[in-house]
């Protein structure tokens, strides 16, 4: 099977990135190949870093409440610029009433504090799409 | 499908670009009837190797370096390895994450991967990253090898000019020496000028290189920088344009693309080989009868070749 | 009986007990574990005796309260005197939804303020700029001027009150807003009492709310360090912090280590800029977490103070026993909440602040069982505010200083916590200070490795968390959670333009035109920005200028 290539995001301000850092390092003990962004990033430079990345997954990470007005953007310029294929998933502190429109948006999955991350790696590796572009 | 892809690749579509990679980094039948369509199509692009010890600044260094060829207006594309975990065969990227000035400049594509399993600091689909960034229309393209040991020697083979990168307090001056990676370097550059004393590399690195390098008539220049500032980044570039002078006016730089392109052929035909004798014929037969001192490894060897070169490829 | 001979003794007996009594009872039945540690990962034994303390010395390393080293407290009374300040962090939306927080938090019994700011204000972006879309009020409250902070202390006397304002990169601004404040309310700058968090390295490694490289922000922060010693005398100029570290997943000996390593780099700062070191050392303050292993917490705190106080006297040779006093505010660890059952939380905060009270922390703020879901709601910061209360009036512990000095265990642990401390403080000079070594990323990959450590604890079920890997119920849906009227960011745009229509826009530049002059000099920057700020220059104003002279930070990323 071919590599899953995902790339773990951190857009707007917010500066919490210990659950990024924790997810990124457990994508690559999973056996994916992790591109991380780094804090501060906007929805274009995540959506940039993705396509030269090829990602197959484009993983956001959210604590301080700019989610509702940024994952949409971001999943937005993705499927405009990439197609449907790269899954989009979230994390953070999410309240549980926003993920109906986060998935209306294009984000397929959201998991919020305390999820394991078996949980989350099992998720991806059962909706990614790493069909051959041929 | 792959018609598409492909006028979407030369009308500069940067995730068809990205896509393309995807697919020969995965060696799909596909991507290799890609490679022999952009093969010819290469040859344009000047590539630049960036080499050193983990965490000397490579990144950052090639950060800055492409800012000003930004400036110069060449389009620029980076090719970054990074060690795949042998146990998880997983891998952290962290190249890109140094080069985030470059990530909306629609002149410079950025590619990450993983050495995959390829020893070496570059790995196969690495070197056919570039060959696909080099029909992509790339001016300069600049590879950066994961920063390990001696497999940085790798990087000669698919460079133009290639960038020794060092910093002050290794202590292993001499262990580089040793390692023959002196003698790889076009350009020697002493990162993290603005911690311990460059000054004293600086001078190390100068007094060894003037007792011979590659190229005669070449004498690899030792530049400091603060690559993270910016510093002492011009002269790197002004290096690297003073090297691909030298090699074209001395009439060298065909000789040496050819030398390395063979190079390549060779290798593949070695890995081909080996391949083809993993998965394909019956090596176990031969090796009982070693095993059982009933051959001898030389005429083990030869009986191995006959076979596979008599069997039809599968 | 010679203290050597009975502590040979005491051995002899333990392995006697150990032999005859522990092995029957081993053999019956076996541990929980083969082994056990702390929540730091740190072994614990199975008992602890004298003879694990036998090298202590209770005058030369315990000693008295209010006295060096201060193991057991800075104050010769501690709560018998005064009991801790109850200090709830608290700030969203806009700066009248903030007022009327602090008013109610006042009169709940509350004795001090602290200000959370929305991520813009602490980066330095006003309101309208583009960065702050969708932030604006999110997670604290929206301060562009001067004018925001004049609603956000409406009706609050700043001469009754202590504030803190957590606030790093732009602390210098905030603080001239609020000297500005108090000047309008007729206080005079010496009676304000307060904090402003102003410890920039922090957010290098573990916070993120950093805007200027290094030297420009110490600079910034050893300007606030000499203009307040001349004017405010009683504010406390920075909060040297050890929390955000731990919260990113530092252990117990990180977070004293890299919170003191700090504080030598803002000592070294302020001896550099030609500060007499008793001049301005007695004002800074610290601050740290109160995590979930209630004996190494208290241990810790113990531990932190006595290292701090050698720190000051051997290595900086201050002479103010003020100089060597560690005052801490702590604040439990929001990492340790959990959305599931999230009711268990007050009991997990309870424990916590007990053991910051164990610990003798100066001020706490205390989280509300709401923490991982949202900002927290009324009713959940009032229960949370209860909690310090009942511990303070009703649980006893308040009423003698420093209760468990003297266990063999929290000795033992406080002695091992100082040496693990002080062997990371070592590493952390070899790399030539924490300045460096944050540059390098030490501080950084270090915290990262304890906190993916501790999530893979988790996830095999090593380390259990109640209610998340054990215990799990079918959760129910939310409880009701606070959300910010996303309304908030138009109301501070259209504010923002009245106010830019409404003030003397000469006045504002040639305020910034002077700010940058004084930016590119080496004088104290405080006086300009002072100036700055009365003409209702904007934070974002006032930081694209220094953005402009001292250039932005790039982080140092690490995975
Ligand atoms: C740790 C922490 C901090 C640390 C952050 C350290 C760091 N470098 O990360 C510090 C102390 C610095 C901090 C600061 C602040 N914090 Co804080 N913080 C927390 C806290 C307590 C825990 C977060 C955490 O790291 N948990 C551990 C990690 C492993 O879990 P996690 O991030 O949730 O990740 C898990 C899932 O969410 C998911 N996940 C997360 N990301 C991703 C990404 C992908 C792709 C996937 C698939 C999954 C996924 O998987 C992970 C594993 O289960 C939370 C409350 C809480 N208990 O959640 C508040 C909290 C997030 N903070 C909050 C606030 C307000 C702040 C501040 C803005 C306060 C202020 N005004 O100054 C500051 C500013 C920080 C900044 N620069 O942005 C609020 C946010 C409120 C909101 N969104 O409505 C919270 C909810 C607390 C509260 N109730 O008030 N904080
Ligand atoms: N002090 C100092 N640090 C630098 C300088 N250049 C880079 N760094 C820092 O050195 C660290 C490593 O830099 P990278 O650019 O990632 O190094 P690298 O050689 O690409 O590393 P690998 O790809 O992991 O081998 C980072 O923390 C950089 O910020 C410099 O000139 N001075
Ligand atoms: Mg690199």
């Amino acid at each position: 099977m071919r590599k899953i290539r995902v790339l773990v995001a951190k857009v707007g301000l917010d500066g919490h990135d210990r659950g990024a850092k924790v997810i990124a390092r457990a994508f690559r003990d999973a056996g994916m190949e992790v591109v991380y962004t780094g804090i501060r990033q906007t929805p274009e430079q995540v959506v940039a870093a993705a396509i030269q990345e090829d990602v197959d997954v484009v993983g956001l990470s959210s604590l301080s409440g700019a989610h509702e007005h940024l994952f949409p953007r971001v999943a937005k310029l993705v499927k405009k610029q990439m197609g449907d294929k790269v899954l989009i998933v979230g994390g953070g502190i999410i309240p549980e009433e926003d993920i109906p429109a986060l998935k209306e948006a294009g984000i397929t999955a959201v998991f919020g504090p305390g999820t394991s991350l078996k949980e989350i790696i099992d998720f991806i590796k059962a909706n990614v799409d790493v069909g051959q572009a041929d | 499908m792959l018609e598409q892809l492909l006028r979407e690749f030369y009308q500069g579509s940067k995730l068809a670009a990205a896509r393309i990679i995807t697919m020969v980094e995965n060696d799909t039948p596909a991507g290799r009837e890609i490679l022999r369509k952009l093969y010819p199509k290469g040859g344009r692009a000047y590539i630049v190797g960036m080499t050193g010890p983990a965490g000397s600044g490579k990144s950052t260094l090639t950060n800055s370096l492409v800012k000003l060829m930004r400036q110069q207006n060449y389009r620029v594309g980076v090719v970054a390895v990074d060690p795949t975990s042998p146990f998880t065969g997983g891998a952290l990227l962290g190249d890109r994450v140094r080069m985030g000035d470059l990530a909306l400049d629609p002149g410079v594509f950025i590619r990450s991967m993983g050495t995959r399993g390829d020893l070496g600091g570059l790995s196969w689909a690495a070197r056919d990253a570039l060959t696909v960034l080099d029909a992509f229309g790339c001016d300069y393209l600049i590879a950066e090898t994961v920063g390990t040991g001696q497999s940085q020697v790798d990087v000669a083979t698919v460079a133009d000019t290639v960038i020794m990168v060092t910093v002050p307090g290794l202590g292993d001056d001499i262990q580089a020496a040793k390692a023959g990676i002196m003698e790889i370097g076009n350009i020697f550059v002493v990162n993290k000028a603005d911690r311990g004393d460059a000054d004293q590399v600086v001078r190390f690195l100068q007094a060894t290189l003037e007792l011979g390098s590659r190229d005669a008539g070449w004498q690899p220049p030792v530049i400091k920088t603060i690559a993270w500032q910016g510093t002492g980044v011009e002269e790197v570039l002004k290096a690297i344009l003073a090297h691909r002078r030298f090699l074209e006016q001395a009439g060298l730089l065909a000789g040496l693309r050819q030398a390395r392109m063979k190079e390549e052929v060779m290798r593949r035909v070695e890995r081909m080989i080996l391949d083809r004798l993993n998965n394909g014929i019956q090596t176990g037969a031969v090796l009982s009868r070693v095993y059982a001192r009933e051959l001898d490894p030389w005429t083990a060897a030869e009986k191995m070749l006959q076979s596979m070169l008599c069997s039809k490829q599968e | 009986m010679l203290k050597e001979e009975a502590m040979q003794a005491i051995s002899v007996a333990k392995e006697k007990w150990e032999r005859e009594k522990l092995q029957k009872t081993l053999s019956k039945q076996p541990e929980r574990h083969p082994d056990f540690m702390t929540v730091s990962g740190y072994p614990v034994e199975r008992l602890y005796t004298p003879a694990d303390i036998r090298y202590l010395d209770y005058l030369e390393d315990i000693g008295f309260p209010g006295e060096y080293p201060f193991t057991r407290g800075v104050q010769p009374t501690m709560y018998r005197g005064r009991l801790w300040t109850m200090r709830q962090y608290a700030g969203f939306g806009t700066a009248v939804e903030s007022n009327q927080r602090y008013k109610y938090l006042l009169s709940q019994g509350q004795t001090g303020l602290s200000v959370a700011f929305d991520l813009p204000t602490q980066i330095g972006y006003d309101s309208d700029h583009p960065m702050a879309e969708g932030e604006v009020g999110k997670v604290g409250v929206a301060i562009s001027s001067l004018a925001d902070m004049e609603v956000l202390f409406d009706g609050i006397p700043l001469d009754k009150v202590s504030t803190s304002m957590t606030i790093n990169a732009t602390a210098a601004v905030l603080l001239c807003m609020y000297m500005a404040v108090a000047e309008k309310q007729g206080v005079a700058w010496k009676d304000l009492r307060g904090t402003i968090q102003n410890d920039i390295l922090k957010e290098y490694a573990a916070r993120g709310t950093y805007i200027f490289p290094p030297g420009p922000s110490m600079r910034l922060v050893t300007d606030i360090f000499a203009f307040c010693s001349r004017e405010l005398p009683e504010w406390n100029t920075i909060s040297i912090s050890g929390y955000h570290m731990r919260e990113a997943g530092a252990t117990a000996a990180q977070e004293i280590a890299f919170t003191l390593a700090d504080g030598i780099a803002y000592v070294d700062a302020g001896l550099k800029a030609g500060l007499q070191v008793d001049n301005f050392a007695p004002r800074l303050a610290f601050f740290f977490a109160c995590h979930n292993d209630f004996l190494e917490e208290i241990a810790k705190f113990r531990a932190a103070r006595r290292l701090w106080a050698k720190i000051m006297k051997e290595r900086f040779g201050a002479r103010d026993p003020r100089s060597m006093m560690l005052r801490f505010h702590t604040q439990t660890a929001g990492c340790t909440l959990t959305a599931q059952q999230p009711l268990n939380n007050i009991i997990r905060v309870a424990l916590q602040a007990l053991a910051a009270v164990l610990g003798g922390t100066q001020s706490l703020h205390t989280n509300s069982f709401d923490e991982a879901l949202a900002l927290p709601t009324e009713e959940a910061v009032r229960i949370a505010l209860r909690t310090q209360q009942v511990i303070a009036y009703e649980s006893g512990v308040a009423e003698t200083i420093d209760p468990l000095a003297g266990s063999y265990y929290i000795e033992a642990m406080t002695n091992r916590l100082e040496k693990e401390a002080a062997d990371y403080i070592k590493k952390i000079d070899d790399l030539g200070g924490s300045v460096k070594a944050i540059e390098q990323g030490y501080l950084q990959k270090e915290i990262q490795d304890s906190s993916y450590r501790y999530q893979k604890d988790i996830e095999s079920g090593r380390r259990i968390v109640v209610g998340v890997n054990k215990f799990q119920i079918q959760e129910k849906s939310q409880p009701k959670i606070l959300r910010v009227d996303p309304a908030v960011g138009e109301a501070q745009i259209q504010r923002l333009k009245e106010l830019r229509a409404q003030r003397d826009n000469r006045a504002v530049q040639e305020s910034l035109a002077k700010l940058r002059q004084v930016a590119v000099s080496e004088d104290n920057l405080m006086p300009v920005i002072y100036q700055a700020v009365k003409t209702y220059a904007t934070l974002g104003e006032i930081c694209d200028v220094l953005r402009d002279v001292f250039g932005e930070y790039r982080p140092v990323e690490i995975v």
